[in-house]
């Protein structure tokens, strides 16, 4: 009696042990997973300070990675500059929306200056043209692009 | 302390912190620039607008509709675009609203109340077309400055209110009047309070036709915030930044008006054709007055699937600035054969026409519907991108939609 007693005791031992065993491995199987899949979590946060040093080196990197989260504008030299001096009185999205050569964004400027309040940017200036006439410069689109469908879906009959 | 107050003390401060520098060149900054984003209200619940609208620009707000958000008669507020080039007039008190009508050609300078001008003159109602000139400008190469607009920039609304010429005619206007201009509530965006963002016009004849309103009602209601509450000046047809919103005081000029936006390259295209990119003189530049003709696909949305055989029918706006469209047409070879939609009759002068089509596809396969509307005068939409110009105006090209069928 007493060592079937003893027995299942050993028995239940191995069961609760087995049964942790089983849920810390599925735990850690399921974080392996969540953090291959999203490798953000494991990452610090970045912050913007980071972006000079980071951003000098490749910025085709990975698109996500070398966009402004606050601003939408492409990480790279001279951005610091042009948050400074762009962002105060529209959003940078007007900037993002644009594409021109670096002749045509100083001619954007100087309008500015000359209508819109904008400042004298000093040494800025260079830096911010450089900035823009890199990242922001116009591509080619012939005459009439094709059409991008955004999602095909299907039209019932009667619709 | 209101929230601006706090913000404008703290952003700086936070700015240092965040770009991890000191703000260089802070001393050319003006007093009272905040650079830094700061988050703002959502849009879509701020001016109750479809979920699926298009944020161009949270500051100021350009906000565009797309085809399928367009497909009513009469266009909801829901689906209306928003072209700002300032910030939102603030403190708005239509107990205090007043609008002078003065300038050089004015017998005498007089002031109205929003109540004056509502009881005195006779009420009318039309639905007019208002297009940003703009519309369509994403689409040039090399591309223009400025929002780059898709499509949907355009739309129909009812408004109601009286007529300019009657307050005109009241005030007494001389002969050598030339233009009106109006001035608003708005605020530039560099905060500016000598500067206008926005103030543009019409010559004296458009501003003497029927249709030409000084509207307090959009779709019978007040007319939104977004739209111009209380007053907006309604210049169907022409480019929709000559209906001022937001208006409280207009000029009657012995000139053309020389308001923010009226010189320069603003609204202006170069008056003889030039070659694409070319650099154009602002003494060669004319101001756009009618919008072309034009049209748009509004059901249904591209991008549909159907069964071999399966009937499409299709429907949509077609309108032609200061004339009435008189022909409507869709091709699905991409343009080799052309055939008629039915096309009604605007129900006002400068409203949109409505056209309906039922299409039918020869074989399986993938398919482009093109639209295509002529005016009055025989003028029709070109199938590429019409003329170049520096700004990008005046995109009138076909509208398509593609379909499958398999
Ligand atoms: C003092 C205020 C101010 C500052 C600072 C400013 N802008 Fe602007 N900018 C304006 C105004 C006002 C407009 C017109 C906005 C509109 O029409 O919606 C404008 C328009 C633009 C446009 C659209 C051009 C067009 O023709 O409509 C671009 C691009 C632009 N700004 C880029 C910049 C860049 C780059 C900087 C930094 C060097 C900058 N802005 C700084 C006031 C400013």
């Amino acid at each position: 009696m007493k060592n079937e007693e003893h027995f299942i005791e050993q028995v239940k031992v191995i069961y609760r042990s087995l049964l942790w065993f089983c849920i810390v491995c599925f735990g850690l199987g399921f974080l392996i997973l969540l953090i291959h899949f999203n490798p953000d979590l494991i990452k610090e946060e970045p912050t913007i300070t980071a972006i000079e040093e980071e951003v000098s080196s490749d910025i085709t990197e990975t698109i996500r990675d070398s966009i402004h989260a606050d601003t939408g504008l492409i990480k790279a030299d001279g951005l610091t500059e042009v948050i400074n001096n762009c962002t105060n009185c529209h959003s940078a999205k007007i900037i993002i929306q644009n594409r021109m050569t670096r002749e045509n964004w100083l001619m954007s400027i100087r309008w500015m200056q000359e209508t819109q309040n904008l400042w004298d940017l000093g040494e800025n200036e260079n830096i911010i043209l450089d900035y823009l006439a890199t990242h922001y410069a116009p591509k080619e689109k012939g005459r009439r692009e094709n059409l991008i469908v955004e999602e095909w879906y299907v039209l019932e009959k009667g619709q | 302390m209101n929230r601006r107050d706090f913000m404008s003390k703290t952003t700086l401060g936070a700015l240092t912190v965040a770009v991890g520098a000191p703000v260089v060149y802070g001393h050319l900054m003006p007093n009272g620039y905040k650079p830094l984003a700061l988050q703002d209200p959502d849009p879509f619940s701020l001016f109750k607008k479809d979920k699926e609208m298009k944020v161009l620009n949270d500051r100021p707000w350009n906000i565009e509709a797309r085809a399928h958000l367009l497909n009513d008669k009469i266009t909801p507020n829901h689906s209306m675009f928003i072209r700002n080039n300032g910030l939102l007039p603030e403190n708005i008190d239509i107990k205090q609203w007043t609008l002078t009508i003065d300038g050089e050609s004015v017998t005498e300078q007089k002031t109205y109340t929003l109540d004056e001008l509502k009881t005195r003159f006779k009420h009318h109602t039309y639905q007019l077309t208002l297009e940003c000139a703009g519309n369509g400008r994403k689409e040039f190469n090399p591309p223009a400055k400025g929002n780059q607009w898709g499509l949907g920039a355009v739309h129909c609304c009812e408004w109601t209110g009286i007529r300019l010429r009657d307050v005109l005619d009241e005030v007494g206007i001389n002969d050598a009047a030339v233009y009106i201009g109006y001035h608003a509530a708005d605020i530039h965006l560099s905060r500016d309070p000598g500067k206008e963002p926005i103030s543009r016009g019409v010559p004296m004849a458009k501003a003497y036709q029927e249709e030409t309103l000084l509207a307090f009602q959009m779709n019978g209601e007040d007319i939104p915030m977004a739209h111009g509450y209380p007053l907006r000046l309604i210049a169907g047809g022409w480019p929709a930044s000559a209906s001022g919103k937001w208006i409280n005081r207009i000029s009657v000029r012995n000139q053309v008006h020389d308001g923010t936006k009226m010189t320069g390259k603003a609204y202006r295209v170069p008056c003889k054709p030039v070659a694409p990119g070319s650099e154009v003189k602002d003494e060669d530049m004319c101001i756009i007055e009618s919008m072309p003709v034009k049209s748009l696909i509004t059901y249904p949305r591209s991008g549909a699937i159907l069964k071999s055989g399966q009937q499409l029918n299709i429907n949509g706006h077609a309108w032609a600035g200061e004339l009435e469209v008189s022909k409507m047409e869709y091709s699905i070879d991409f343009g080799a054969t052309w055939k008629a939609c039915d096309l009604e009759k605007p129900v006002n002068r400068l409203a949109w026409q409505h056209f309906s089509a039922s299409v039918s596809f020869p074989e399986v396969g993938y398919y482009e519907v093109w639209a295509r509307a002529t005016d009055s005068k025989g003028r029709s939409q070109p199938m590429l991108l019409p003329g170049w110009n520096p700004k990008g105006y005046l995109n009138n090209a076909c509208h398509r939609i593609a379909v499958k069928v398999s």
